[in-house]
C-alpha cells in the first residue's frame, strides 16, 4: 500500500464539471488523504509546516487543476512556493521528497489536436508542464506522465473521472506500472499502464 | 490681601507682555523673563518688595523640574549616565572651582575666601540651562545630556559644599548659628554625625520605596474619585511632601523629587503627574527668572560698571575654559561639545544660596557678597545670548550631513494608543507583536492593572485632555490610535489633533455608519468600525456552514465588503448632520438604492457581477467559433 496524498485546487469549483467530477470520484476512494487546497486556504495563509509534516507522510503525491493559461491555478503556484522550500525540496538537506512520485491531473480547455506544433496551441501539452516536471527532478521525486483530460469544456467527464479513480486506487494499492507510467506521455482513463490487466 | 493680588498681578502681566516676544525673536523664554524683572524691578523698590524672598520660593520651580526631568529617566538610564554624572560632573565642579580660586589667590585673596568664592561660582543654573535646552529640543543630544549630567552633580555636590563651607570661617570670626537660607527646620541638627546620616539614609529610602510602593494604590485610589483637581492636589502635595523631607534631613529637595521623579518614571500614572505639575513648574520657574532680573543693583553696577562686567566675562570665560576641555576629553562629537561649553559657562541660583550661606558664616565678607550677586545675575542674563550664539553660529558650522547628532534618543515613543479596550488593546498587542513601542492611554485604573500584570506599561489619564496628550508626545507622534469607548468622545479628539497637530496619522474606532459620517466630519480619515470586520467573519463562517465552498465564502465577503464600502462612501456625500437620516429625502433615496443591489445581489447587480466574473470559462460555442478562427488564421499564416 502507497501512502497517496491528492490535491485538488479549482477557485471557482461551483463552476466547475470537470474536476468536480474527479473530486467526487476521489472522495468515494478509501486509504488515501485528499485535500482540497482552496477550501484548506481560501485567504492563502498556507501553514507551511504542516503542509511539509503532510508531503513527508506520503509516497505520492497527485496535484490536480484545471490549466488556467498553461499553468497552474494561483493557489497551487502558492503552495509550490512556499512548501517545496531550500532544504526541504531541494539544496542542501533538501532530500525529503527524494523517492516520493508526483502525479499530475490536468483539465484543459483546449482538445487534444491543439496541443501540438500544428494545433492552435503550438506546443505539446508537456512543453507548457516542464516547470512541474523540472520541480520533481530537482526534489529527486519520479515525475508521471500526466493524466489529461482535453476539450473539458465540451465533454463529459464521468469516463474521465472515474477512470481517474482507477489511476489513485492503482497507485495506492501499487499495481501501477510505473515505468510505463514514467515513459508515455500523457495517461487517459482508456490508457491506464495497471499491473496483471494487459 | 490686595498686596499679594497685585504683586501676582504685576508678575503675570511682566510675563505675559515680555515672554512671547522674546520667543518671537527667538531669545527663548528665559531671556523674555528675565527682561521682564528688570522691567518690573522699579516698581517692585517702589512698592519695597522683598524680592529675594520671592526668589526663595520660586526656586521650588526648580525643584519640580527636577521632578519632571526624573520622570523622564528611568532607573536604568540613570545607572548608565553614572560615568559621565561622576566624571563630567565631578571634574567640572573641581577644575572650575580651582581654577577660579587660584585666580582669587592670585590677586591677593585669602584662600579660604579664594575657595569660598570658587565653589559659589562653580556652580551652574539649572533652571535656566534645562529650560532652554528642553525649549530649543536640545536636551536629547549629546551636549544636552551632558549638561545634564553636570547640573545633576552639581546639585548633589550642594550637600558637601553646604557642610565644607562654616570650615572655611577665618578664625576669630564668631558664628552666627544664622543664615537666611538654611533650613529652619531639621531632623538632624542635633544628633551625631552617625545617626544624621542614619536618618539621611533612612529618608531616601523612604522616597524611593515610597515611590515604588505607595504611589500605586494611592493614586489609583485619587483617581477613581475622577475628580480632575484632588489628583493635582495630590500630586502637588506628592512633590511638596518630599521637598519638605528633604529639607528636613538637610538634602537638597532638588535631589529628593528627583529621585522620586526617577522612581515613578516606569509609572502609569506619569504622564498625568507631569501635564499636573508642568503648569505649576513654568509659573514658578518664570517667577523665579523674573526675580533674577527684579534683583540686579543697578546703582552698584553703575558705578563699577567696567569691574563687574570684566569679572563677569572672566568667570565666564574660566568657566567656558574647562568645559570645552572636559567635552573634548569626554569625547562629545561636533557641535555638541560647545553647547556644552557655552550653556553651562553661567554661575547658577545655587551661587546665590552659597554666598550667603558663606556670608553668614563668616567665611565671605559681607561686602562682597552684592558684587559676586551681580555676577552671578549678568552670567545668567548674558546666557541666553550664548545659546543663540550657539544655535545661530557654531551649529550652523558643524551641521554638514556627516555630523549629524544621530544618537539622539527618542524617549517620546511616536505611537499614542488612546484607549486601551477591546479595541485599542487587540491593536496595541498587535503593534508590540511587531517589535514597536506605544505609549497607552487609558483612564480606568483597572484596565491598567490588567496590563501590568501582562508587562505593558500603560498611563493612567482623560485621554481627551489636550495636556495630556502633549506629555504623552503627540508633538513627536507619528500615529494616534484613538479607541476609545465613548465615540463622542472619540470625535472630540479627533477634532482636536486634526486641528493641533495635522502631522498625526489618526486610526479611528468608529461606532457605527453615522459615527463613521461624524468622525470624517471631523477631519478623520482612517476609520473603521468597530465590529464591522466581526460580523463579516461572522456572516462568512454563515456561508461556509450553509455549504459553501470556503473560497467563494471568502470572495463573496470580500465583494460584500466592498459594496458596503461604496456604499458608506456615496451615503457620506449626501448625509448631513443638521438633519436626521429619515428626513433626508436624498439620503433616503440613494440608500434604497445601494441597500437593494448589495441585499438583493442574488437576484442580479452589481454585487453579483463582481463575485461571479473569475475564472469563467468560455461557453462551449465560444470556444468552436474561437478555434475555427485560430485554425483559420494558421492557414492563412505563411509559416
Ligand atoms: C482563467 C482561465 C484560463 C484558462 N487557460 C487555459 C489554457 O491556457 N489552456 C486551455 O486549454 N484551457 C484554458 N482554460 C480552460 C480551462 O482549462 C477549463 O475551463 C477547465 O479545465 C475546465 O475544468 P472545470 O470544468 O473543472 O472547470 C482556462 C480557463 C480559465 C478560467
Amino acid at each position: 500500500m502507497a501512502r497517496l496524498l491528492h490535491y485538488a485546487a479549482h477557485p471557482a469549483p461551483s463552476s466547475s464539471q470537470a474536476n468536480r467530477a474527479m473530486l467526487r470520484v476521489v472522495r468515494g476512494l478509501e486509504g488515501i488523504t485528499q485535500v482540497d487546497l482552496y477550501a484548506e486556504y481560501p485567504r492563502y495563509d498556507i501553514d507551511i509546516a504542516e503542509e511539509q509534516a503532510r508531503l513527508l507522510a506520503h509516497d505520492v503525491i497527485v496535484l490536480q487543476f484545471p490549466l488556467f493559461w498553461y499553468s497552474c491555478p494561483a493557489l497551487v503556484k502558492e503552495w509550490l512556493d512556499l512548501v517545496w522550500e531550500h532544504g526541504f525540496a531541494y539544496g542542501q538537506g533538501g532530500d525529503k521528497l527524494k523517492g516520493k512520485t508526483l502525479l499530475l491531473a490536468v483539465t484543459t480547455g483546449g482538445p487534444q489536436e491543439a496541443y501540438s506544433a500544428e494545433g492552435y496551441q503550438h506546443f505539446e501539452l508537456r512543453t507548457f508542464l516542464t516547470p512541474f516536471e523540472q520541480t520533481a527532478r530537482l526534489a529527486q521525486m519520479r515525475f508521471l506522465a500526466p493524466y489529461v483530460f482535453h476539450g473539458a469544456l465540451k465533454r463529459d467527464p464521468a469516463a474521465h473521472a472515474l477512470g481517474f479513480g482507477t489511476l489513485l486506487g492503482a497507485l495506492r494499492d501499487e499495481r501501477l506500472d510505473l515505468r510505463a507510467a514514467e515513459t508515455t506521455d500523457i495517461l487517459t482513463h482508456d490508457t491506464l499502464p495497471l499491473i496483471g490487466i494487459n | 490681601m490686595s498686596d499679594f493680588l497685585l504683586l501676582a498681578f504685576l508678575f503675570l502681566a511682566a510675563g505675559v507682555a515680555a515672554v512671547p516676544i522674546a520667543t518671537a525673536l527667538g531669545l527663548g523664554s528665559v531671556l523674555g523673563y528675565l527682561i521682564a524683572g528688570i522691567a518690573l524691578s522699579p516698581v517692585l523698590t517702589l512698592l519695597e518688595v522683598d524680592v529675594v524672598s520671592i526668589q526663595h520660593f520660586a526656586e521650588f520651580g526648580v525643584v519640580m523640574m527636577l521632578f519632571l526631568v526624573g520622570q523622564e529617566l528611568e532607573p536604568k538610564r540613570l545607572w548608565e549616565l553614572r560615568n559621565r554624572l561622576l566624571g563630567l560632573g565631578g571634574l567640572q565642579v573641581a577644575g572650575t572651582t580651582a581654577l577660579v580660586a587660584g585666580a582669587c589667590i592670585v590677586f591677593g585673596l585669602d584662600w579660604r575666601i579664594s575657595l569660598a568664592i570658587g565653589l559659589i561660582l562653580a556652580m551652574s543654573s539649572t533652571a535656566i540651562v534645562l529650560q532652554t535646552l528642553g525649549e530649543k529640543g536640545l536636551m536629547r543630544g549629546d551636549g544636552g545630556q551632558a549638561s545634564f549630567s553636570v547640573l545633576l552633580f552639581q546639585d548633589i555636590a550642594v550637600i558637601p559644599i553646604l557642610a565644607l563651607v562654616p570650615l572655611l570661617a577665618i578664625p576669630g570670626a564668631h558664628h552666627a548659628g544664622e543664615d537666611g537660607h538654611g533650613p529652619s527646620m531639621s531632623l538632624v541638627a542635633d544628633i551625631e554625625g552617625w545617626q544624621a546620616a542614619l536618618v539621611t539614609a533612612g529618608a531616601i529610602a523612604l522616597v524611593i520605596a515610597g515611590g515604588m510602593f505607595l504611589t500605586r494604590p494611592l493614586f489609583r485610589y485619587i483617581a477613581k474619585a475622577r475628580l480632575r483637581e484632588i489628583f493635582v492636589a495630590t500630586a502637588l502635595a506628592f512633590v511638596v511632601g518630599i521637598a519638605l523631607l528633604m529639607t528636613l534631613v538637610g538634602l537638597s529637595p532638588a535631589l529628593g523629587t528627583f529621585l522620586a521623579g526617577v522612581v515613578l518614571a516606569n509609572s502609569e500614572y506619569r504622564h498625568e503627574l507631569e501635564s499636573d505639575i508642568d503648569p505649576f513648574r513654568g509659573l514658578l520657574l518664570g517667577l523665579f527668572f523674573m526675580t533674577v532680573g527684579a534683583a540686579i543693583n543697578f546703582a552698584l553696577l553703575w558705578d563699577e560698571l567696567f569691574l563687574i562686567l570684566g569679572l563677569t566675562i572672566a568667570v565666564m570665560a574660566a568657566k567656558a575654559l574647562v568645559l570645552l576641555i572636559l567635552g573634548f576629553g569626554f569625547g562629545l562629537r561636533g557641535s555638541q561639545k560647545y553647547l556644552f561649553g557655552l550653556g553651562l559657562a553661567q554661575a547658577g541660583e545655587f551661587g546665590f544660596v552659597l554666598t550667603s550661606f558663606a556670608v553668614s558664616n563668616f567665611v565671605l565678607p559681607e561686602t562682597m557678597a552684592p558684587t559676586l550677586n551681580l555676577i552671578i545675575t549678568l552670567s545668567m542674563m548674558l546666557t541666553p545670548g550664548l545659546f543663540i550664539f550657539y544655535e545661530r553660529v557654531i551649529r550652523p558650522r558643524f551641521d554638514r550631513p556627516t555630523d549629524r547628532d544621530d544618537d539622539e534618543i527618542t524617549e517620546q515613543h511616536p505611537i499614542i494608543i488612546a484607549g486601551h479596550g477591546r479595541y485599542g488593546g487587540i491593536v496595541n498587542r498587535m503593534l508590540l507583536a511587531a517589535g514597536y513601542r506605544t505609549t497607552v492611554l487609558d483612564h480606568s485604573a483597572g484596565q491598567l492593572d490588567m496590563l501590568r500584570t501582562f508587562g505593558i506599561n500603560g498611563f493612567y489619564g482623560d485621554a481627551t485632555r489636550p495636556d495630556l496628550l502633549t506629555a504623552a508626545g503627540i508633538g513627536e507622534a507619528k500615529l494616534l490610535i484613538v479607541a476609545l469607548d465613548d465615540p463622542d468622545q472619540n470625535e472630540a479628539m479627533v477634532h482636536y489633533v486634526h486641528h493641533n497637530h495635522p502631522h498625526v496619522h489618526m486610526i479611528v474606532r468608529a461606532h457605527d455608519r453615522r459615527h463613521v459620517y461624524r468622525l470624517y466630519q471631523a477631519g478623520a480619515r482612517d476609520i473603521i468600525r468597530e465590529t464591522f470586520d466581526s460580523s463579516v467573519r461572522a456572516g462568512r463562517s454563515a456561508y461556509e456552514a450553509l455549504g459553501m465552498h470556503p473560497f467563494e465564502a471568502e470572495r463573496l465577503s470580500r465583494a460584500f465588503v466592498d459594496a458596503d464600502r461604496h456604499a458608506l462612501y456615496e451615503l457620506a456625500q449626501v448625509w448631513d448632520p443638521a438633519i436626521p437620516e429619515t428626513e433626508n429625502p436624498e439620503y433616503i433615496k440613494l440608500a434604497r438604492e445601494l441597500m437593494t443591489d448589495i441585499e438583493l445581489g442574488a437576484s442580479g447587480g452589481a454585487f453579483r457581477e463582481r463575485t461571479e466574473r473569475g475564472w469563467t470559462p468560455p461557453l462551449p460555442q465560444d470556444t468552436e467559433a474561437d478555434r475555427q478562427r485560430q485554425t483559420g488564421q494558421r492557414a492563412a499564416d505563411p509559416r
